[in-house]
């Protein structure tokens, strides 16, 4: 089979999964619709597999292949939209990281969600999810990624208003929603402005024509340039357009493993990757990209050093994470980006799962303060989170430590005003290091809290459901949590889920280590072929000099969390009364949410309850509706008034009328 | 004797009845008025038969009569539903119509 036949196929998996869960979730019994959506996306990764053999038979120059199904839509004559697919090695690549990833997630939730009510929709919305990423990445014109971008947010908002009765549930998907349309609107922009001047929406033809059509650093460019990175910035959660992504943590925990951490919100660095050649051709709008990473990364990682909520930190580090994605694809790094795209969806992941088992050890909390000493009790969560945390912290010769590098790396050797980029990108690994062994050193040492001493003792702790961000109490039917909590000791699908990805966060770096072996980054080679900046790479002693200073920073500031955490444990409390100023404002997240509520929120509020009261009470009701009736009212009172109801008055007037006929023929006939 | 003498009488009867029907608030007396009415107009019908010598004024004051049987029959029966319906007995009460 062709390699886009198996594209086709990647495709199809997942909507056939979609379709057998969403429509068979009465009849599929137990554990049932799980498996067939995981087996969907399994085959989908296989597919994905057949796609990359395919595609690594053939001459470099040959590798990228465009199958159109049907013509979508035309315009004028020589204008059309098909629904076609593009295989290269990037769609290959980002088809292989999301369709891999997504199945173990896929059977992590089978034992997860195991008891909650909406099991079979749970899976559809996943399937669903997985296919609408799939479609973005294989699109082959902008009204099929738009297409995809726009369903992956739908997935998003499905997901994480799953449990519909929580209100901030609800809540945190219509702020999702809301903030990626934001985005969506910036890309449909930004294709307007590339098909009025390339005239064509196909990538391959936009960016074959961009060279002539836009002189260098072109003001319509850079223009649409900035609005695909406001798509962008949307979907992956970069600033401004963060403040959605801790919210989304409202949904169920392997929905943040999956869409907020591994594959969703790596969709906006797969477009600005994707988008090379334009943003090569309109550096300003590069430049915008890297300073807002930039500034991403390292707002994030300050905001993950003061929160106290597990998957919310874990959100704050996939906020960071992504801007050294940003970064990198914007200093055009761009192997090195996707390669910390994949190691990410690794260890993230990963890193949720545990997140995830250990919620599930305290019955739903999820307050770090309230945990602690967990090592003995959950010794294999215990492990893979730990691993996954090295990975993050870029510890020396994990998966991490090689593709973060390697972006700063990049970053110093472009030279100039960079270095401060890549400055900024190391201090920030260095809190990156501090809060993710923050998280180990609190959750899994110290005291065990009651719910670890009765772990131990073999029971799994209980409490009454009860909202964890506001303490309301629930029930367990459909839309709330289930009854039942899942930890990977007891659950052998959680535990096959996180076991390949505590080994691939381990080792997975030893596929692209500088000078050894570069398979991502000749993989990736024949889609980035064009680029500008290909021979600017570092030279591999530059990326070691880089590895070497990175991995001593993340060893210094694994020791700082160390000392802070068990050896003067209480050094934090001091920190926190001595620096109370910049506590409170890192806890409130540099009070960006109070911000937006105050200049959108608040006054979009006041304008509704103003045209509620006065536009629409006052004037619609008041004036045209209550203007036109009343004209009529007057006009008829007349006649109502003659109305009466009483027998005798209308005895009257019959009596009055006949009287008046009889005078009428009396006089007329004399 | 002059047919004017019966006609006067006829319309006397009719205006009492008439101004019965319209003041009165109990039912049954609204229905006596109304047979008043009536036999105010047959007592022209057949005043005005005997002046003409002919026998069709008579068989109308007949048909009338019929007539104001099945009124009475219905007029009764609806004053009864409103009795059984605990409904008071007063056309006034009865407005509904109003406008």
């Amino acid at each position: 089979m062709s390699a886009t036949g198996y594209g086709w196929l990647v495709l199809a998996f997942p909507f056939a999964g979609m379709l057998i869960t969403s429509i068979g979730w009465r009849v599929l019994p137990g554990r049932l619709p799980g498996w067939i959506a995981s087996a969907a996306i399994g085959l989908a990764f296989l597919a994905s597999i057949g796609m990359l053999i395919e595609i690594q038979d053939r001459p470099e120059d040959a590798r990228a292949l465009i199958d159109s199904a049907w013509t979508y839509a035309t315009a004028a004559p020589d204008f059309r939209v098909d629904f076609a697919i593009f295989v290269d090695p990037l769609a290959v690549f980002m088809c292989l990281v999301v369709s891999g990833v997504s199945f173990l997630i896929h059977v992590y939730s089978v034992a997860y969600m195991g008891g909650d009510r909406g099991y079979a929709r749970y899976f559809a919305y996943l399937n669903y999810f997985v296919f609408s990423m799939l479609l973005l990445v294989l699109a082959a014109n902008l009204v099929i990624l738009i297409i995809g971008w726009a369903f992956v947010g739908a997935a998003s908002y499905l997901l994480i208003s799953f449990w519909y009765r929580r209100t901030t549930a609800t809540y945190a998907g219509i702020k999702a929603f809301v903030i990626n349309v934001i985005g969506d609107v910036g890309l449909v922009i930004a294709a307007f402005l590339l098909s009025d001047k390339t005239g064509s929406l196909d990538l391959t033809a936009i960016f074959r024509r961009a060279g002539e059509v836009f002189p260098q650093d072109d003001v319509t460019l850079v223009f649409a340039c900035i609005f695909i990175l406001v798509g962008a910035f949307a979907k992956s959660a970069q600033l401004p357009l963060h403040t959605w992504l801790p919210d989304a943590m409202e949904g169920p925990t392997p929905v943040s493993a999956l869409i907020h951490a591994a594959t969703m919100v790596t969709a906006g660095v797969y477009l600005i990757a994707r988008m090379h050649p334009l943003f090569e051709l309109a550096p300003t709008a590069a430049d915008v990209g890297a300073i807002i990473g930039t500034a991403t990364l390292l707002f994030a990682a300050t905001v993950a050093l003061a929160v106290t909520d597990l998957k919310r930190i874990i959100a704050y580090s996939t906020i960071s994470q992504i801007g050294y994605m940003v970064l990198g694809v914007s200093v055009a790094a761009y192997s090195a980006g996707m390669f910390h795209l994949m190691t990410h969806a690794f260890f993230k992941a990963l890193l949720f799962m545990g997140a995830g088992s250990v919620i599930g050890a305290m019955a739903g909390i999820q307050d770090v303060d309230r945990m602690g000493g967990f090592r003995k009790a959950m010794p294999f969560t215990f492990v893979t989170f730990t691993c996954g945390a090295l990975a993050l912290a870029a510890f020396p010769l994990t998966s991490g430590f090689f593709s973060k590098d390697d972006i700063l790396a990049f970053t110093i050797n472009r030279g100039g005003g960079y270095w401060v980029l890549a400055i900024v990108g190391y201090i920030a690994a260095g809190l990156t290091a501090f809060y993710a062994f923050r998280m180990v050193f609190r959750v899994f040492y110290g005291d065990p809290v009651p719910e670890a001493r009765e772990l131990e003792e073999g029971h799994l702790a209980h409490h009454d459901p009860a909202n964890p961000m506001t303490g309301e109490a629930e029930d367990t039917d459909i839309g709330f949590p289930g009854p039942e909590h899942h930890i990977a000791e007891r659950d052998w699908p959680m535990k096959a889920a996180m076991g390949p990805l505590a080994v691939l966060a381990l080792i997975a770096g030893v596929v692209q280590v500088p000078g050894v072996s570069d398979a991502v980054e000749n993989f990736l080679e024949p889609s980035f072929a064009d680029s500008r900046f290909a021979d600017t790479a570092p030279t591999v002693g530059a990326e070691w000099v880089g590895l070497v200073v990175g991995g001593l920073i993340s060893i210094a500031a694994i020791g700082v969390a160390f000392r802070f955490y068990l050896r003067l444990p209480g050094t934090t409390d001091r920190l926190r009364e001595r620096f109370s100023g910049v506590h409170t404002f890192l806890v409130h997240k540099w009070y960006f949410d109070e911000l937006y509520d105050a200049v959108f929120v608040r006054p979009a509020a006041t304008a509704g309850s103003f045209g509620r009261r006065v536009i629409e009470t006052d004037f619609v009701q008041g004036v045209i509706v209550g203007g036109a009736s009343g004209v009529v009212r007057t006009g008829t009172s007349f006649a109502r008034a003659i109305q009466t109801g009483y027998l005798r008055a209308y005895a009257l007037l019959v009596l009055l009328g006949v009287a008046g006929l009889g005078l009428y023929f009396l006089l007329t006939s004399s | 004797m002059d047919v004017v003498w019966f006609l006067v009488l006829s319309a006397f009867i009719f205006c009492i009845g008439a101004a019965g029907v319209m003041t009165r608030r109990n039912p049954l007396v609204v229905l006596l008025c109304l047979e008043l009415m009536l036999n105010g107009g047959n007592l022209a019908l057949v005043a005005f038969s005997r002046m003409n010598g002919g026998q069709a004024g008579q068989v109308f004051a007949l048909i009338v009569m019929v007539i104001a049987a099945c009124e009475v029959v219905i007029g009764l029966g609806i004053i009864v539903a409103m009795y059984r319906n605990r409904l008071p007995i007063d056309v006034d009460e009865m407005s509904e119509l109003r406008g």
